[in-house]
């Protein structure tokens, strides 16, 4: 205590000093006291679900068997949708950072900020009303020409409600923040190293392959996995976008795809009750450790390798 | 291999603002010219012109003509990326690419134009430009370390050898002693001597000793007043400038009177 | 030293820095070109507009290269096409925004009139109701949150900042804090119902559940911008508040604090505007009702966004009259998100000249 207060003082100026240090402190202990209760809760919530059965778990035999198939599901949307995102990304940052002029990028970086912007439900109505029917001929073209690769194995799905849709929306959801944190890397690489590169003769792209790729590394890769916890752990777009049928496939555009947990719980919660909850509250536990485990890794990586960048 | 260069005529302009005027001039090929004023008065501007890296902050430009070996730079058809190779640049602050390691530092120029050169030539273009960097003998040991764990002085010497493996004719050097101690001071300027046998240099520095040490002529850069446009006020060999220059304001810089 | 390795010096011709370059225009004459060509390829076939504007996109980017390639050098050209892909990818991540945008305008705007602002779906058994329930339940559930998570949130920050610089306790907050940044909103949610489920029972749904959940969501964000905000005033105020025998609390409650205000309440702003969209926590933990309910501590609760989500996933008989009230409902949450969005920035811009220098 006394090393958070100051060090002298009248007893009246030290009590005021007293009280605000650890009202202060005590705020941040709430916070490490819910982030330990989200933990807790859902353990305690999801543990009961160990025993149910067949019943409360659609058919499955035991917990695991129920939650493999979305585990599966979550992380095939997530890594579609990353493949997707983050080449874009790239692009979009580099055109910021090192393309556009300086009063052009400040325009893409304010439309990049309202991508961000857009509330998930919304992104999920459009995803389901408008790219959903536009895609159903490029599905059909890909299963009558392409059905021998196993993903786009089809038959192709008439609505357009896919997995692939459903990825293709939340790599737009994630794409906002891969490119926020990588322009902010790429803008900080030292003019000294670029001037240096231009000076030897590079071309554009040489001296960002050169100066500017190498200098964000690690930051491209936490960005990416930054992106990856956003897409495990979105609900909407996918609730809405998918027709989900919970099976294990790899095929990307017909009409029975697998779910994903949010998505699952997010469609099935208020319908269910008893162990089944337990049960989607589990699935939910399930989730939490893996997004916790992505973004703790992707800040250990920001924390490891460029400390002076870390906010 | 080295050249000479003609300047004539040549406004330097950051957007609206003319930041250097009317600059006439004629650099002696194989020999080392100083560029030498107060803060502000242009002379890195003017020099970051002979290698078109000027414009590379936006909205720069130049009017006027630079002829290197009869060749213009500002030509329409003059590919900017082939003026950089053949004048090559040192800056005020070392910089070494920091993911590579020395080995690579010395190669990272060549390797733009020619992608499958052989170990061996590499190998023997590695030690050619380091010795001719006169560091080949500090760091042969440990060429496959990164290029940032040498001493201030060493990095610098590296990235001119990085500069001279890509054969450039002429160098030009940015102020490269102000951030080193005076031991690297003292090493790099021996290799600028031994240098001019081979390139034409081009050097700004702040240090009038080192220009009259180094340099074969010296030009004279001022400027009016703050917010005007710096001019080229004298240039002649080192020994006249530094004994009886021509302008009065030379002599008062040199001097010490003001600057 | 090797000499074999490059042509002596003095026999080396003079190397030429002319190289033959494409015109300034290049680009321009590329994608004008690659535009009629995909146009009159694409129409003669019969076409629609997507398919056509793909193929000038591809025909843009190879024929640029191809050009570049055999006119200047290979270098050259490799950097034309990492140029032309940046600026295709530009495109292609602003087309999905612009089209969602006007897709959301064109079908939501026809739902919006005064009665589907201005009352709820009690008793609506056909034909178009109103969001009123919705709108209301929403500002309150995000004005619940926001109670909570701003004063727990600024406190944080200013912990973190003031009282624990190089604490372990505060590295280990900090840490957590941008872990939490990452969590599923839904499980938020979950959280949220877990713990009043807990506390008061099974199937406990009600306004105050989806505030906490959103609470959850909220403070990280409200720390991370109040901490950048406070980090940036310049310690010499504070000494100077110190050399005056101004106590450590006053000094940062009547300095420091309202120095940082202006970012401070942009961020608090913008982070409302991220919470204010969430559906997921509020289906788990506020769930669904038609009727306007005004008390957050009693009864479901429903929020615009949960209302979009649900007019469309269970349209109930008349399909239509639900889905174009979801893309209403969707069109009006959008402008509340926008507003905000356009309030931070104004507002950031309108205090800082008053308090900062």
């Amino acid at each position: 205590m006394s090393t958070t207060t100051t060090k002298s003082g009248s007893p009246k100026r030290r009590l005021g000093d007293l009280v605000f240090a650890n009202l202060t402190r005590g705020a941040g202990l709430i916070i490490l006291v819910a982030l330990a209760g989200v933990a807790v809760f859902l353990t305690l919530e999801g543990a009961p679900a160990f025993s149910a059965g067949p019943n409360d778990l659609g058919g499955k035999s035991n917990l695991l068997a129920y939650v493999a198939p979305l585990v599966f599901g979550t992380l095939l949307a997530a890594v579609i949708a990353l493949l997707i995102a983050v080449p874009l990304a790239l692009g979009v940052a580099l055109s910021i950072s090192h393309y556009a002029p300086k009063r052009i990028a400040s325009v893409i970086g304010y439309l990049v900020d309202l991508l961000a912007a857009v509330p998930s439900v919304v992104y999920g109505l459009w995803g389901i009303g408008f790219l959903g029917p536009k895609m159903v001929p490029i599905y059909e073209w890909l299963a009558e020409h392409l059905s021998w690769i196993p993903f786009f194995a089809g038959p192709a799905s008439n609505t357009g409600r896919t997995i692939f849709t459903a990825s293709i929306v939340l790599a737009l959801m994630v794409l906002p923040i891969v490119t926020a944190i990588t322009r902010e890397i790429f803008a900080q690489t030292p003019r000294l190293n670029e001037e240096a590169a231009l000076a030897l003769g590079a071309t554009r792209w040489e001296m960002i392959r050169m100066a500017v790729l190498p200098y964000g590394r690690s930051g491209i890769v936490s960005a990416a996995m930054l992106g990856l916890g956003r897409a495990l752990g979105e609900t909407m777009a996918v609730a809405l976008v998918l027709s989900a049928s919970g099976v294990v496939t790899f095929n990307l555009i017909s009409s029975t795809n697998p779910s994903t947990i949010a998505a699952n719980i997010a469609l099935t919660f208020a319908e269910s009750n008893g162990l089944a909850r337990n049960a989607l509250i589990a699935s939910g536990l399930v989730l939490f450790v893996i997004t916790f485990v992505v973004n703790f890794s992707a800040r250990a990586i920001v924390a490891r390798y460029e400390p002076g960048s870390k906010k | 291999m080295a050249k000479s260069i003609d300047v004539s005529d040549l406004n330097i302009y950051y957007s609206d603002f003319l930041a250097v005027e009317g600059v006439n001039m004629t650099i002696k090929a194989r020999s080392v010219t100083a560029l030498i004023g107060p803060s502000g008065c242009g002379k890195s501007t003017f020099l970051r012109t002979l290698n078109r890296m000027h414009e590379v902050i936006p909205g720069a430009r130049v009017e006027g003509k630079v002829m290197v070996g009869g060749q213009s730079l500002y030509d329409s058809d003059v590919d900017p990326v082939e003026v950089r190779r053949m004048v090559g640049m040192v800056f005020q602050r070392p910089n070494p690419f920091p993911t590579m390691s020395i080995y690579e530092n010395v190669l990272a120029g060549v390797r733009l134009n020619s992608k499958r050169i052989s170990k061996s030539d590499a190998d023997a273009l590695v030690e050619k430009s380091l010795q001719g960097a006169n560091l080949w003998n500090e760091v042969k040991e440990r060429l496959n370390k990164p290029g940032m764990g040498l001493s201030g002085g060493q990095q610098q010497r590296l990235c001119i050898a990085r500069a001279i493996a890509v054969e450039p004719e002429i160098l030009l050097m940015d102020e490269p002693c102000s951030a080193l101690d005076p031991i690297s001071t003292s090493a790099v300027e021996d290799l600028i001597h031994e240098l001019k046998e081979q390139y034409t240099i081009v050097i700004v520095t702040h240090n009038m000793q080192q220009a009259a040490r180094v340099s074969e002529d010296t030009a004279f850069f001022n400027l009016a007043a703050t917010g005007k446009p710096g001019k080229l006020i004298e240039m002649n060999p080192t020994k006249k400038i530094f004994s009886v220059p021509d302008e009065e304001a030379t002599e008062a810089y040199i001097s010490g009177r003001f600057g | 030293m090797t000499t074999e390795l490059s042509a002596p010096p003095t026999s080396k011709p003079l190397r030429s820095i002319k190289q033959p370059r494409l015109p300034k225009q290049a680009p321009l004459i590329a994608v004008a070109v690659a535009v009629a060509a995909g146009a009159l390829l694409g129409l003669s076939l019969g076409w629609g507009l997507a398919p056509i504007v793909v193929l000038a996109g591809l025909l843009y980017v190879i024929g640029l290269t191809v050009w570049s390639r055999i006119v200047e050098t290979p270098r050259a050209a490799t950097d034309r096409l990492i140029t032309s892909l940046v600026w295709v990818s530009l495109i292609i991540a602003l087309i999905p925004l612009v089209s969602l945008l006007t897709t959301v305008i064109t079908k939501g705007a026809p739902a919006i009139t005064g009665t589907f602002l201005s009352t709820s779906m009690r008793g609506v058994i056909s034909g178009p109701g109103g969001i009123n329930h919705a709108i209301i339940g929403t500002l309150l559930i995000t004005l619940g949150a926001t109670v909570m998570a701003v004063p727990i949130g600024l406190l944080t920050a200013v912990y973190l900042v003031e009282y624990g610089q190089g604490s372990r306790l505060a590295g280990a907050i900090r840490f957590l804090i941008d872990v939490m940044t990452g969590i599923p909103s839904i499980v938020a949610g979950l959280f949220a119902y877990a713990l009043f489920s807990l506390i008061l029972g099974p199937g406990t749904f009600f306004g105050f559940g989806g505030s906490v959940a959103l609470t959850i969501l909220m403070i990280p964000i409200v720390v991370r911008s109040s901490e950048e905000m406070l980090k940036l005033v310049p310690s010499d105020l504070r000494e100077a508040s110190y050399a005056l025998g101004v106590p450590k609390w006053r000094t940062i409650l009547k300095v420091v604090v309202p120095t940082a205000m202006a970012g401070i309440i942009t961020g608090i702003t913008l982070a409302i505007a991220r919470v204010i969209g969430e559906t997921a926590p509020l289906v788990i933990a506020a769930g669904v009702t038609d009727s306007i309910n005004t008390n957050l501590f009693s009864g479901q609760m429903t929020s615009l966004p949960v209302f979009v989500y649900n007019s469309y996933s269970n349209p109930g008989s008349e399909v239509d009259v639900a889905v174009q009230m979801a893309w209403g409902a969707a069109l009006v949450l959008i402008v509340i998100v926008m507003g905000l969005n356009i309030l931070a920035r104004v507002l950031g811009k309108i205090l800082s000249p008053k308090t900062g220098h």
